[in-house]
């Protein structure tokens, strides 16, 4: 019965996931410039991976086999900002221009 | 010191955790290499309260649980506007004031606005954050200062 | 089990061709390294699942070495596209003509 739940949750997790990492392929070709592309792929990094990791954690219990998942997910939530932050300010230091809808363009 | 031993600590869970070989060499093995790592890094003189932030203490696990509940939000708004961006995307560039005084701390507040989807730091000045934000409710988020108020808050930094 | 296992194995497999056809279209050098760092994160996705898939978690050692790699080859192309060298720290650009 347990297992049962516990395999429908994983089901959902994982679908989940699937779909977040799909919906964010979509955004990678369909966005129009590089900043809002930054925004599709951080989507990829932070909850799909969240999403499709405690899907397996679900399914290993408690074990090392969990623990390495969650190192996993830990250490790609600190390292992806980063890496984010980098490729924005690099494009900006080197002057390309974010498109703005004309929506409160203060300090662009 | 007491952040040397702190990191060895550190080191040696990371290490009993990955490894999952308990013989008493290779644990030996283990514990001695995490040993020689932590006594390099104290010698190099690069452990300090940014590597291995003590003083924060648990403070900063309610607010990674209320940072995920934020992401979650937050996916599901940049997910509808990927879906359909005639009605939501309106891409918009401000500056916001971040009000933490020590380094580590701007550097949680602007690592945490790009986290969270929607919304990216582009550039850290002093303590202004120049932020890039995918759509109205994004902005507004930000702007309203709920995080800087809660990164403060766990930093411990009374204004 | 191992069908879902699948299903999110070919949902990340299409992820990452639709972010190899940004990689291609460009237009900037950026878009290509946001495309190759998606890529990665996608990758140690898949080596994940895959490792489920067949039954065989060590895998996820492999991810998190991916992981590394994949975070500090991403800054290493920014760093040098940002100042032209991989030499000195990176609080202190370079001045480089």
């Amino acid at each position: 019965m347990i297992d049962l739940a516990l395999d429908i949750a994983t089901w959902i997790l994982l679908l989940a996931g699937g779909l977040m990492l799909l919906i964010t392929g979509l955004g990678l070709l369909r966005l129009p410039d590089l900043y809002t592309r930054i925004h599709a792929g951080g989507m990829a990094d932070t909850l799909a991976t969240a999403f499709i990791f405690f899907g397996m954690a679900l399914q290993s219990g408690f074990t090392l086999v969990t623990a390495k998942l969650l190192m996993i997910v830990i250490f790609i939530f600190f390292t992806s900002p980063t890496a984010s932050y980098a490729l924005a300010q690099a494009s900006f230091v080197a002057g390309l221009k974010p498109k703005l809808d004309g929506f409160e363009d203060e300090d662009a | 010191m007491i952040r040397t031993v702190s990191l060895f600590f550190v080191l040696l869970a990371v290490w009993l955790l990955l490894s999952g070989h308990y013989t008493p060499l290779v644990t030996g093995l283990g514990v001695f290499s995490c040993l020689l790592s932590a006594l390099i890094a104290h010698r190099m003189d690069v452990v300090d309260h940014e590597g291995q932030p003590l003083h924060l203490g648990p403070r900063i696990i309610p607010y990674w649980g209320w940072l995920m509940a934020e992401i979650f939000k937050a996916n599901l708004d940049v997910a509808k506007c990927i879906l359909s961006p005639k009605s939501h995307l309106r891409p918009s560039m401000f500056t916001v004031t971040a009000s933490q005084k020590s380094d580590l701390g701007k550097v949680i507040y602007a690592n945490s606005i790009t986290l969270t989807p929607g919304t990216v730091t582009v550039d850290l000045d002093g303590d202004r954050v120049l932020v890039h934000a995918l759509t109205v409710g994004s902005a507004e988020g930000v702007k309203a200062g709920d995080m800087d108020r809660r990164v403060t808050k766990v930093m411990e930094e009374h204004l | 089990m191992s069908m879902i296992y699948a299903i999110t194995a070919i949902a990340i497999l299409v992820s990452i061709a639709l972010a190899l056809v940004r990689a291609i279209l460009g237009p900037t050098s950026y878009d290509r390294i946001l495309s190759a760092n998606a890529i990665g994160t996608k990758t140690v996705l898949l080596i994940g699942v895959m490792g489920f898939m067949s039954g065989r978690p060590d895998f996820l050692d492999l991810a998190l070495v991916y992981a590394l790699v994949n975070f500090i080859g991403t800054l290493a192309v920014l760093k040098y596209f940002k100042f032209g060298t991989l030499r000195g720290t990176l609080s202190k650009p370079v001045d480089n003509p």
